[in-house]
Parts: C-alpha cells; structure tokens; sequence
C-alpha cells in the first residue's frame, strides 16, 4: 500500500499551493485516473492521517474518477473503456495502446478561503 | 464566513519523483546504458531470472544491478555470485522504489563503465506501477504457477510494462500452465506486448531473451547519438 505516501504527496502540494496564494484550505480537489494505481478509499483514508498536524489539517479531500480513454485508429476518435481488463476499442473491437486519459494523479483545485476573512471572524 | 471560492492549481502529485526520473533517464542516455527494471509479485523469480541474466550477459556485456526489499540483503549476495557489481537497496517499510533511491544508490557509480543496469523493484505488482525510475523498459516478470490471469488481476501494472516474462517454464506441465490462455491475458490488457516464456533454472529461452536485450542496447545507443 503506498497510498500513505501518495496522500502525502497531495498534502505537500496543497499545503505549498495555499501557501503561495495565501489562502486556507477547506478541500482539495483530486483527478484520480483508473490506471494511476493507486485505491481511492485507502487514499481517502490515508488522507486524514496525511493532513493531521500541517496548515490543512481537516480538509476534505474530494476525488475526481477519470475513467480509461482511448483513441481508436479505426474509429478515428477518442473511447471510453469500461474496464482494465480489456484494452480494445469498445465499439469496433481494436486493441489500443494509445492511452489519452487514465494515469491521472493531479490536484487540479483546491476550495478555499482567504485569511484576511479568518482572521475578521 | 466568507463562502469558500475554488481555484485551480493543476499539480501532478508525483511531479517530483518524474523530475529526477527524468533526470535520471537523461544520465543513462549520456552514459550509453540501457536500463531495465524488473516488477513481479514476491517469489516469482525475479532473483534467480536475474541470476541467470547477469552471469550469462557477462562475457559479452559490462553488467550491475541494484535490488530493492523491505529488509535483508539476502537477494544482493545472491546476485552477487554472477560476480556483477550490485547493491541492495532497503526500503524499509516501502513497498515500492521511488527515483531518489535509484539516484542515492548510484552514488558513486561510473555509469560509462556499464552496459546494462538492472534495477530490481521489491515483489509488488501494485505499488512500483505508479512510480518512474528512469528505466528504459519495464519488464514484468510473472512464473507459470501464479495461474494464467495474474495480467487480468493486475492489469495496471501489466499494461505500464514494456515486455513481459514468463518463468519457470519447467515446471508449466506439472502446473497445468495454459499458454494460450495466459497470451490472451497479457495481450488484454496490454496490445502489442512482446512476452519471452523461459526458464531461469535450465535456460531454456534464455538466448531469445538476451538476443532482444542486446538488440534493445544497440538501438538505444544508436538514438543517443542522433
């Protein structure tokens, strides 16, 4: 299992992203692609673990599924796979390797609010 | 309260670990070696499919190999009777190896002294999938008695694999291994898949396998030259 050290990951990244604009995190937005690897609930769970103690502690993490898309050669346009078991073109039956989504693993945004209004409250 | 607003950050989690794998895959390409990691799940016979490589790619080809595990260094003194130079590296309670520790453990390497670099990843068919070493082929490694849908079971890092091997075929009669069936699965999840069926005990296909990594060597320092 190394979702720990991929929630980390996040953490680390968020905290520096919040940091930079000077803001306060209340989630962070993932985009968790089939094929990254990695198994959303052990990340979920993890992420609590990861966030304790650091500037975002008690943020929510907020996973993004992105599914398989191909492009089919045959077809001439881009597919969706409905499972890792089978890299072929869902509507003519091509096998692909021409991965276009997938391997997802980014923060893409994070929720926020600024500190000056903490601060006032 | 204010509400909370949200902005985009666009940040690939593992975007530290890709920049020194890159780095790392630049360093090989200038030192003209060619690099394979090695994935499977434990006690397939990564060591013993290494053993093999090393001793037999050695008249002909400067070798080394670093060997990642949890603990011990039982696997490094095995490898070490091909008389190639190697190192454990022990991860502790990581299971995977991540591109600092393939940079750490080649500290102190004269990399142009090499030709091929084997870099085994600790038995783990999950974890290494996600995670770049800067090798230039991923080769999975799965025996005949781990039962023909282990590509099926584990598609992901199957389908992140270059080449797969098929081991310890001397004992696929006995097991009841299913070639074809076991094709199918690779291919499933990952078209177009170059897979080598040998045994690391008797040699059987051995020279096939050794044949495509010299071929691989001479047109990677080919492309480095260019």
């Amino acid at each position: 299992m190394h979702e720990l050290s991929i929630a980390m990951g996040i953490v680390e990244a968020a905290t520096e992203e919040a940091q930079r604009r000077g803001v306060q995190v209340s989630a962070v937005h993932l985009r968790l692609g089939a094929l990254s690897g990695v198994v959303k609930d052990a990340l979920l769970f993890s992420y609590e673990v990861a966030c304790q103690d650091t500037p975002i502690a008690g943020s929510k993490l907020i996973v993004e599924d992105v599914p398989i898309v191909i492009f089919c050669g045959k077809c001439n346009g881009e597919r969706t796979l409905s499972s890792l078991q089978s890299f072929t073109c869902p509507e003519c039956g091509t096998p692909t390797m021409n991965i276009i989504h997938g391997k997802e693993l980014e923060v893409f945004a994070l929720e926020v609010e600024d500190e000056e209004e903490e601060v006032r409250k | 309260m204010t509400e909370p607003r949200l902005v985009e950050v666009r940040r690939n989690v593992l975007k530290q670990n890709d920049v020194i794998a890159r780095a790392l895959r630049e360093q090989f390409r200038e030192a003209g070696v060619f690099v394979v990691s090695l994935v499977s799940s434990p006690g397939s016979g990564k060591t013993t499919f290494l053993e093999k490589t090393l001793t037999e790619l050695q008249p002909q080809y400067r070798v080394a190999a670093l060997v990642g595990d949890l603990a011990t260094e039982n696997d490094a003194i095995r490898l070490a009777r091909s008389k190639a130079p190697v190192k454990q590296i022990t991860t502790g309670t990581l299971c995977h190896l991540e591109a600092a520790m393939v940079q750490n453990a080649l500290q102190g390497w004269d990399l142009q002294q090499l030709d091929f670099l084997f870099i085994e990843n600790v038995g783990n068919l999950v974890c290494p999938s996600s995670y770049d070493l800067g090798e230039n082929l991923r080769l999975v490694l799965m025996s005949v008695t781990e039962g023909e849908d282990k590509p099926l079971k584990y598609p992901t890092i199957f389908n992140s694999s270059d080449v797969a091997v098929v081991t310890k075929n001397e004992l696929a009669e006995a097991v009841e291994f299913d070639w074809e069936t076991a094709r199918k699965s690779i291919e499933s999840v990952r078209p177009g898949m170059q897979i080598f069926r040998l045994s690391a005990k008797t040699g059987e296909g051995m020279k096939d396998f050794e044949g495509f990594l010299s071929q691989r060597l001479s047109e990677h320092r080919t492309m480095a030259h260019q």
